[in-house]
């Protein structure tokens, strides 16, 4: 006696993106937190020593955030206009922003009042940045010009003039005290020597440049401008690496993961996408809500903070391994150890007589209802809430195992206003996936066949029937649009495959009339 | 020395094992089934088949134990015979002439006599135990004959379009109460029958459809029933709302049997299979003979593992068959569905199958149609695994053509790294599947389309390629397109109009140049693929084309005249090798070439070809012949022995004048008992090799010694030769004077003698 065969279950492969190692890594994120401030986000900036706060730049202030609180740990508002660039010095002490007023402001991080205030840009002072020797600060303004201080003194030492736009983003080197590099809208990135009064290194980027970003190693240098991502091998006098252009809308900041394997960079498309920097290949996707214009990662990759020009400023926390473990272990609650091994390890002796123990076959409950053919009991089951939205393979499964018992009329007959608006949502939802539509379209035509009496009787039934009708309509029209660019692919694959005659042995073809037939491009080879 | 074997077709079992019902014998140890023009008897226990009553000419239409003797039973034939069998050894006891040239169906045995009844029409009769009235229902009759008194008629009237005929029925044992099943699944119980016009029933209803078998237990205590449904249902009598059941039995129910003293129940299934039921309602054993559905979807083909051969079986199965052993080996399930036993059902299926070289990988096609929809089409490949011994599922592709699959064949070579696998379809397509190693989802290797091509939109209907796998033959209609699977390329098309091609077949190993087609306007090509031309045609009606894969042999069916010709050829020689006119009436559906076990070594020119491989074929009325093989007499060392001897002796016979010996009609006879006497009764092989290897030397001299000893003494005269050779010439000497033997020879004489030879002396009589 065979046992009862379950139900089988059609299995489908998952669309859509495939699981890496990375989309793991870069999923393993919480919920973000969103935190409005006053106008766009302009700049975000972690700071360098533990707990990494982070300064944020929106409108006219610049807030400290803590790592893990929502509320700011610290305000810096004593800006006349929009603030622009709140940078930590390397010792996470002191703070330097621009603003649109072209005063260069240095905060104390715990105090309130600017400790200097460097006046000499003529125009809004965009960049802002300590070098490496904490010192200076370098300063790029919208005026074509940017500028060295001394902080002590807080005095002008040098001013570049060689820009011909403005001056939008600029960095130090973390190595050398000397070198900077600024990008400006007149398409160039400059790399300036301190030591001497002017540049020592153009490169063109060919866009407005708006981010750059330095490797650890500082021997390549990442630029953002207009759509592309740029790379340029500084040690080989400014070379271009390689291109990008993933994005569909201006680049507005670039970021590296804190192993350095990782490149981020986000735009105004909102997206952020991370390329793998070895062979420059996009290897995950963030999606945000708005345009985004500044975009940090915290140390380790703990948190992800992005600002949006709507205001928000959205933030990820990686998700710690206890907490993961903690999930799946509360999902998956199981009895203890020894529940199993109880009375497994019995060793039978000589003389006993083994019974072995029938092992009862689990069956899911669908399948339980069908075999005992109560055919509509079994189709409630799977159209339960759970099943049927999370799992519709299964309802799907069920319904053509019913079609194929050939008892689905009945299954679907006799159904109350509830049972029967249930069954047309799940439809509606499932009917034009082109996995379901050969099982599901003859179970609609059953039940309008069954139905067709009662309709106008209940306004929710009508309801869903007329939302199927222009599910319908609307997925005609799909297919009439797909068949015509069909068409039109056709036309141009057979231009453009060059025609190839097949010989023929010369008794196969004995008259004019066959060859005219072969003319006719003869194999079409389709790559699937 | 060798005679030569003709070559025959040899009926080699598959018969019905289902006809009528099982008979169990009183210890319920022995299972008796009327099979084809035989009676088989089966062990209950092992599943084993003890023996196989032979001797009715025609088919047997009835097994009854023998109630006076219960290691007895009669068999009935469509021949016209009845014969009684002493079936635990399996002897013939007497044949009893029926005169009438009906079908004979012995129903039952009253105390007294033999009851045999003529059944034209009649759908069941039984007796009660008592003996005193017969039952038989006949439509919607239901008649009772009472031996003392007159003839008793029960009518049930068909009210209202119910169908209320009777299909079986069943005599309470100790009651005078009748069970009958009717085709509208009722179960009606009859009593007080016996008083005219005061009869009554009840009805008992559980099944859905026809009522089968019904069967009382010998004690009366319970009611068995079976119907298409394949449950059997256990009905307490007199307690009728209690039933067990003891469902998916496998396919629908047509016989039950009970044993006398009901501890076994035996049910009979449509799929060629007895089921034996222990009383507690629980499987104990399955005899399961080959599975003969409508019709053999797949092709027969040949296990490269096991050399079974694979067709499809029972309903979504395909099932492996031992041709040595004439036994099922095993099913593989291909649908994994759950079977709804119900008639008028759709079901899913196995329509194609096809194996690679090694039996690494077996592709199977399964489809259902329903009216009115859309095709339903699964392609799953499955991986041999060695640990479990069977195939596994490794892919399925569902929906891998739009229309209905008309060919399939995997890539031949044995040693290529990739697998390949070609699908031809209606819909105008074939694709190439082939065997992925790593993708992101799946784990392990996994199949996956390769190339989908098309030429000028016409149906491809075969597919074939070649024996080293460098050229794809596939035909559309008329026309043979020959493809590269390297790079997918159409290098040739080759045509011989008018007429769809029907069959295509490369040739093998020498042959590998030439490709054969068949078209459907009776004309046999030959085309050479060196030149791309016709090497040579001819005109007939081939029906079945296919190549032996171990030689370069290609066999041809011929059906003309209601019979099918078999012509044996190689494509490089224009005279056939072999040629058998009239093979079987009616028309070959399917063969297969299945490669021997061990080789022969025939020089014959005509039977070389069946040196390497068997051919078995499947006619038409597979009822009557379902699976015959065209065979040479077997070449065997014990075949020469005997051989030897009986020509030996022969000349013996004629000089001699000791005329004693009563020649065998066949050697058959020695051989039989020599393998079947124990092996460690038997003389020691070294005894029987230097005999054997005497008997291979031309003994011209010793004609006169033979005359003058016995048997037993030739025997010894082997012996003594090979034990004495130095001594040849002195024997030779003394040859002419009187028999004086010296002293080791007459010792030997006397060791000889004392040996019990008695089983070498029917060989050599022989």
């Amino acid at each position: 006696m065979a046992s009862f065969k379950p139900t089988k279950i059609q299995v489908y492969p998952k669309l859509g993106e495939k699981v890496t190692q990375d989309t793991l890594y870069w999923k393993n994120y919480k919920a973000p937190v969103q935190i409005k401030e006053f106008g766009a986000v302009t700049n975000i900036d972690f700071s360098p020593v533990a707990p990494h706060n982070y300064a944020v730049t929106a409108f006219t202030r610049i807030h400290i955030y803590g790592p893990f609180s929502q509320e700011p740990v610290k305000s810096f508002t004593r800006f006349k206009d929009t603030a622009y660039c709140g940078r930590f010095r390397s010792d996470g002490q002191l703070l330097v922003a621009g603003c649109e007023d072209s005063v260069v402001r240095l905060f104390d991080v715990s105090g309130k009042v600017a400790l200097r205030m460097f006046k000499g840009h003529t125009k809004a002072v965009r960049v802002t940045d300590f070098t490496s020797d904490r010192y200076h600060i370098l300063t790029g303004s919208d005026d074509y010009t940017c500028r060295l201080w001394d902080i002590p003194n807080s005095t002008e030492l040098t001013s570049y003039q060689e820009h011909t736009d403005y001056i939008r983003c600029g960095i130090t080197s973390k190595l050398n005290r000397d070198l900077f590099i600024t990008g400006s809208y007149d398409h160039t990135l400059k790399l300036f020597d301190a030591r001497v009064n002017k540049s020592v290194m153009t490169m063109d980027h060919g866009q407005p440049v708006e981010s750059l970003l330095l490797y650890p190693s500082e021997g390549l240098l990442v630029s953002a401008g207009g759509r592309y991502v740029k790379v340029w091998d500084l040690l080989k006098g400014g070379q271009p690496l390689v291109s990008l252009k993933n994005h569909h809308k201006t680049v507005t900041c670039l970021c590296l993961s804190s192993n350095g394997q990782r490149l981020l960079s986000a735009s105004l498309d909102r997206h952020v996408k991370v390329y793998n920097t070895t062979n420059y290949k996009v290897v995950h996707n963030f999606d945000y809500a708005a345009s985004i214009l500044s975009l940090g990662l915290a140390p380790d990759d703990e948190s992800i903070v992005v600002g949006m020009t709507n205001g928000i400023l959205s933030i990820k926390h990686r998700k710690s391994s206890e907490e993961t473990k903690e999930i799946s272990g509360q999902q998956k609650r199981r009895p203890a150890y020894r529940v199993f091994v109880k009375g497994k390890n019995y060793v039978p002796k000589q003389d006993d007589y083994l019974v072995s123990k029938p092992v009862k076959q689990h069956l899911a409950k669908y399948d339980k209802q069908l075999k005992r053919f109560n055919v509509s009991k079994a189709l409630d089951t799977a159209l339960e809430t759970w099943t049927r939205f999370r799992k519709p393979e299964i309802t799907v499964a069920v319904i053509k195992e019913l079609d194929r018992r050939g008892t689905l009329k009945n299954a679907l007959a006799g159904r109350d206003e509830r049972g029967l608006s249930q069954l047309l949502n799940f439809l509606v939802g499932n009917l034009v996936d082109p996995r379901f539509a050969p099982v599901l379209v003859p179970a609609t035509e059953m039940i309008l066949d069954i139905y067709q009496s009662v309709i106008g009787q209940s306004p929710v039934v009508d309801v869903q029937l007329q939302r199927l009708q222009d599910l319908l309509e609307r997925e005609i029209g799909y297919q009439q649009d797909l068949l015509e660019v069909l068409g039109m692919l056709d036309t141009m694959f057979t231009s453009s495959l060059p025609r190839k005659e097949v010989p023929c042995s010369g008794i196969s073809r004995p008259n004019g009339l066959a060859q005219g037939d072969a003319s006719a491009p003869g194999p079409q080879p389709q790559a699937t | 020395m060798v005679e030569h074997g003709d070559i025959r077709v040899v009926h080699r079992g598959g018969s019905k094992i289902n006809f009528r019902e099982p008979v169990l014998s009183h210890d319920s140890r022995l299972l008796l089934c009327a099979s084809g023009e035989c009676v088989k008897v089966f062990s209950s226990s092992t599943e084993e088949c003890v023996h196989d009553l032979q001797g009715h000419t025609d088919l047997v239409t009835g097994v009854l134990l023998n109630p006076s003797n219960h290691l007895q039973a009669y068999s009935c034939s469509a021949d016209g015979t009845v014969r009684l069998w002493d079936f635990t050894d399996g002897i013939l006891i007497k044949v009893q002439l029926h005169c009438h040239h009906v079908s004979v169906q012995p129903l039952s045995v009253s105390v007294f006599s033999l009851l045999m009844c003529m059944c034209v029409t009649l759908t069941r009769l039984l007796s009660s135990s008592q003996g005193e009235y017969i039952a038989s229902a006949k439509g919607l009759h239901l008649e009772v004959y009472f031996f003392k008194k007159q003839k008793f008629s029960l009518k049930e009237d068909n009210k209202k379009g119910a169908k209320n005929t009777f299909t079986c029925l069943s005599c309470h044992p100790k009651d005078d109460c009748i069970a009958t099943g009717h085709e509208d699944g009722k179960i009606r119980l009859w009593r007080n029958f016996n008083h005219k016009r005061e009869y009554t029933y009840s009805t008992l209803h559980w099944h859905h459809s026809a009522v089968s078998s019904v069967r009382f237990t010998p004690e009366g205590t319970n009611l068995l029933s079976g119907g298409v449904e394949s449950v059997l249902v256990q009905w307490r009598y007199n307690q009728e709302t209690q039933k067990d059941f003891l469902p998916r039995l496998g396919a629908a129910i047509t016989h039950i049997a009970v044993s006398p003293d009901g501890e076994l129940f035996c049910t009979a299934h449509s799929d060629n299979k007895l089921t034996v039921i222990q009383s507690c309602v629980k499987v104990s054993a399955v005899i399961q003979g080959l599975v003969k559905g409508e019709s053999v979807r797949t092709d027969l083909m040949v296990d490269p593992r096991s050399k079974a051969l694979v067709l499809n079986g029972k309903p979504g199965h395909l099932q492996f068959y031992s041709l040595q052993r004439d036994k099922q080996l095993y099913n593989l399930d291909i649908v994994q569905q759950e079977y709804i036993h119900e008639s008028g059902l759709q079901q899913f299926e196995v329509v194609k199958a096809a194996f690679d070289t090694r039996g690494n990988w077996l592709a199977t096609v399964e489809e259902r149609k329903q009216k009115d929809s859309t095709l339903e089409l699964n392609l799953k490949l499955w991986a041999y695994d060695e640990q479990t011994q069977s195939f596994v599922l490794n892919t399925t592709v569902s929906g891998p053509h739009e229309a209905r699959i008309t060919a399939m064949c995997f890539c031949h070579t044995a040693d290529s790294q990739t697998t390949m696998l070609v699908s031809a379809s209606q819909d105008g397509h074939f694709k190439a599947w082939q065997l992925e190693s790593n993708h992101y989802f799946y784990e392990g290797p996994f199949w996956s389309c390769d190339f989908v091509g098309a030429y000028h939109s016409l149906v491809p209907e075969c597919c074939c390629f070649s024996a080293d796998g460098s050229l794809l033959a596939i035909s559309f209609q008329e026309v043979v397109t020959v493809w590269s699977p390297a790079s997918w390329e159409l290098l040739t098309t080759l045509s011989q109009p008018p007429g769809a091609i029907r069959d295509l077949c490369f040739g093998r190993q020498s042959c590998s140049k030439y490709l054969l087609g068949t078209t459907a306007k009776n004309l046999l090509c030959c085309w050479n693929l060196l030149t791309c031309t016709l090497e040579w045609s001819t005109s007939m009606d081939v029906s079945l084309l296919l190549s032996d894969p171990l030689s370069e042999n290609m066999a041809a069916f011929c059906s003309h005249a209601g019979c099918t010709d078999l012509f044996v050829f190689k494509p490089s020689e224009p005279r056939p090798l072999f040629s058998h006119k009239a093979i079987c009436s009616g028309k070959v559906t399917r063969a297969v070439f299945a490669p021997r076990e061990e080789m022969l070594e025939s020089c014959e020119e005509s039977s070389q070809w069946l040196n390497r491989s068997q051919l078995y074929f499947l006619t038409q009325y597979m009822v009557n012949i379902p699976l015959v093989i065209d065979d040479s007499v077997a070449v065997t060392p014990f075949y020469l022995l005997l051989g030897k001897h009986r020509q030996q002796q022969q000349e013996k016979q004629d000089r001699s004048f000791s005329a004693e010996r009563n020649q065998l009609p066949q050697g058959s006879v020695a051989i039989k008992e020599l393998l079947h006497t124990p092996a460690h009764v038997l003389p020691s092989a070294s005894f029987l090799c230097s005999m054997f290897v005497r008997s291979l030397l031309i003994s011209e001299k010793k004609s006169e010694e033979e005359e003058m000893e016995s048997d037993k003494e030739e025997e010894s005269e082997c012996e003594m030769e090979a034990s004495t050779m130095g001594q040849g010439q002195t024997a030779e000497a003394q040859e002419t004077a009187a028999p004086a033997l010296t002293k080791a020879q007459a010792r030997e004489l006397r060791r000889v003698k004392k040996l019990d030879h008695s089983w070498l002396s029917s060989l050599l009589d022989s």
